[in-house]
C-alpha cells in the first residue's frame, strides 16, 4: 500500500487528505528494510531470534548486538535504525530503573511497553523532530504473570502477542510462526524452532553472511533475560541447518 | 522574673504518642492502634483513628508527629491511586511501603513520623513492612510509637508463627491494652483493621471492652 505523499509528507505534524501521517509510514519503511527479528512466547518463557546481517568480513563477531537487556527480567529485540533503537533501549532502561526506585519491585511488562510506546508516540506529533525509525519486541517472564510479549512500532502503539516478527521477512516469518503450537512448547523446544525460522526466512541470494542472535527469558533462566548459552545455540543452529537440508532433499524427490 | 505567657500545649508539637502494631497471618494482616493524640500533657483528641487507608487492601498505622504522619499517608494514598490506574491492577503492598519509605527517607531531617504499612496482595498474600527512619523491611509483625517500648517483651514472648486470624486479633488487642495501661501518651479506644483476600474489616473496641489484667 505505498503511495507518494507529495506535499503532505514533509513533517510529522501534517495529515494527508486521506488521513495519513506519511512521516510515520516512512519510518515504518525504514524498519521493513532492516533484517528480521522475531519473538515468540511459550508456556514457560519467551525466546528472541535476530537475523543479524554481516556486511563486512572485517567486523568483529558479536558486535552491533540487536538484542538488549532492559532490566534483569526484560529483553528487547529490535529492527530498523540501530542508533534509534539504542536510544530507545536507554529510555526503556530509565523507565524500568525509575519504576523500581519508586515502587520497590520489577516493572510489569505491559506498563513498560506502554510507557516506551508513549515516548515513541510523542516523536510523531511535532515537526521539529522525526519519528523513531525502529520497531522493537519486549519480552519477560515472572512466576506470577507468566510469559509476556509486546511489540512497539514507530507510530507509538504497543500490542501484546504470542508470536511476532519485524523487519524485511516479517510476512514469511509470521507464516512460519503461525504453524507452531507455542502455547504447549517449552523454551528449550522453542529455541530450536526460532533458529529454524530465522534460517528459513534468510535470503541466501540477496544477503550473504549472517549471524544468528538468540536470547531467552523464562523458567529455564529463573526469570532472567540472557543470551542463549553456546551449547544450546549450537544445538539450535544444527537443528535449523539440518531441517533446511531435509526440506531441500524432499523437494528434489517430487518430480 | 520570667513567666510563661502561654500554656505549654499551645507551643508543643501535636504528637500521636501512640501504640501501633501490625501482624501477618496466613492469608492477611491485622493492624491495631490506640486513639490518643497529645500536645504535651493535654489530650487533644481521645478518639483518633490512626489506621489510615492507602488503598482497598493496604492500610498504614501512624505514629510520631500527627501532621507529618497524616500528610505522608495522604500523599501516598494519592500516589497509589494514580499508580494502580497506570498499571491496571491493585498495587502491591511492597509498592505502598516503598512510596512511604521514599518520603520518610528523603525528608528524614524535616519529618518525625513512623508509619507501619500492612496489607494483602495476590502475589505475596499478607505482608507487614516497617519504615522507621527511612528503612524498609518486611517483618512477621511490627510495633511502633511511644507505647511500644512497654510491650516489646510481651510481643516477643507471645508471638508464635502460624497464628489464625482470630488469634492475631486477640494478640493485637491484648498488646494494645497493656501498652495503653502503662504509656501515658497512649489510651482511649482500640481500633482494629483486618485485611484478607475477601474483605477489609474495621472495628472499634471501646475502653471498657478491652481485656483486663491483674490490676483491674
Amino acid at each position: 500500500m505505498s503511495s507518494i505523499g507529495t506535499g503532505y509528507d514533509l513533517s510529522a505534524s501534517t495529515f494527508s487528505p486521506d488521513g495519513r501521517v506519511f512521516q510515520v509510514e516512512y519510518a515504518m519503511k525504514a524498519v521493513e528494510n532492516s533484517s528480521t527479528a522475531i519473538g515468540i512466547r511459550c508456556k514457560d518463557g519467551v525466546v528472541f531470534g535476530v537475523e543479524k546481517l554481516v556486511l563486512s568480513k572485517l567486523y568483529e563477531e558479536g558486535s552491533n548486538k540487536r538484542i538488549f537487556n532492559i532490566d534483569r527480567h526484560v529483553g528487547m529485540a529490535v529492527a530498523g535504525l540501530l542508533a534509534d533503537a539504542r536510544s530507545l533501549a536507554e529510555v526503556a532502561r530509565d523507565e524500568a530503573s525509575n519504576f523500581r526506585s519508586n515502587y520497590g519491585h520489577d516493572i510489569p511488562l505491559k506498563h513498560l511497553s506502554e510507557r516506551v510506546a508513549m515516548y515513541v508516540h510523542a516523536y510523531t506529533l511535532y515537526s521539529a523532530v522525526r519519528p523513531f525509525g525502529c520497531s522493537f519486541i519486549l519480552g519477560s517472564f515472572d512466576k506470577d504473570d507468566g510469559a509476556q510479549l509486546y511489540m512497539v512500532d514507530p507510530s507509538g502503539i504497543s500490542y501484546g502477542y504470542w508470536g511476532c516478527a519485524i523487519g524485511k521477512a516479517k510476512q514469511a516469518a509470521k507464516t512460519e510462526i503461525e504453524k507452531l503450537q507455542m502455547k504447549d512448547m517449552t523454551c528449550r523446544e522453542l529455541v530450536k524452532e526460532v533458529a529454524k525460522i530465522i534460517y528459513i526466512v534468510h535470503d541466501e541470494v540477496k544477503d550473504k553472511a549472517f549471524e544468528l542472535e538468540l536470547s531467552w527469558v523464562g523458567e529455564v533462566t529463573n526469570g532472567r533475560h540472557e543470551l542463549v548459552p553456546k551449547d544450546v545455540r549450537e544445538e539450535a543452529e544444527k537443528y535449523a541447518k539440518d531441517s533446511l537440508e531435509e526440506e531441500d532433499d524432499s523437494d528434489e524427490d517430487n518430480m | 522574673l520570667s513567666e510563661k505567657n502561654e500554656p505549654e500545649w499551645l507551643s508543643e508539637e501535636v504528637k500521636t504518642g501512640t501504640t501501633i502494631l501490625a501482624i501477618e497471618f496466613d492469608g492477611g494482616v491485622v493492624l491495631g492502634s490506640d486513639s490518643r493524640v497529645s500536645a504535651g500533657a493535654s489530650v487533644v483528641n481521645r478518639v483518633m483513628n490512626k489506621l489510615s487507608q492507602l488503598h482497598d487492601k493496604i492500610y498504614c498505622a501512624l505514629s510520631g508527629s500527627a501532621a507529618d504522619a497524616q500528610t505522608i499517608a495522604e500523599v501516598v494514598n494519592y500516589q497509589l491511586d494514580v499508580h494502580s490506574m497506570e498499571i491496571g491492577e491493585d498495587p502491591q503492598v511492597r509498592s505502598a511501603a516503598t512510596l512511604v519509605r521514599n518520603i520518610s527517607y528523603k525528608y528524614k531531617e524535616e519529618l518525625s513520623a513512623h508509619l507501619i504499612v500492612a496489607g494483602w496482595d495476590r502475589r505475596k498474600g499478607g505482608q507487614v513492612y516497617a519504615t522507621l527512619n527511612g528503612l524498609l523491611t518486611r517483618q512477621p509483625f511490627a510495633v511502633g510509637g511511644s507505647g511500644s517500648s512497654y510491650v516489646y517483651g510481651f510481643v516477643d514472648a507471645e508471638y508464635r508463627k502460624g497464628m489464625s486470624k482470630e488469634e492475631c486479633q486477640k494478640f493485637v488487642v491484648s498488646t494494645l491494652s497493656l501498652a495503653m495501661n502503662r504509656d501515658g501518651s497512649s489510651g482511649g479506644v482500640a481500633y482494629l483493621v483486618t485485611i484478607d483476600e475477601h474483605c477489609t474489616e474495621e472495628k472499634v473496641i471501646l475502653g471498657n471492652d478491652l481485656p483486663t489484667f491483674y490490676d483491674q
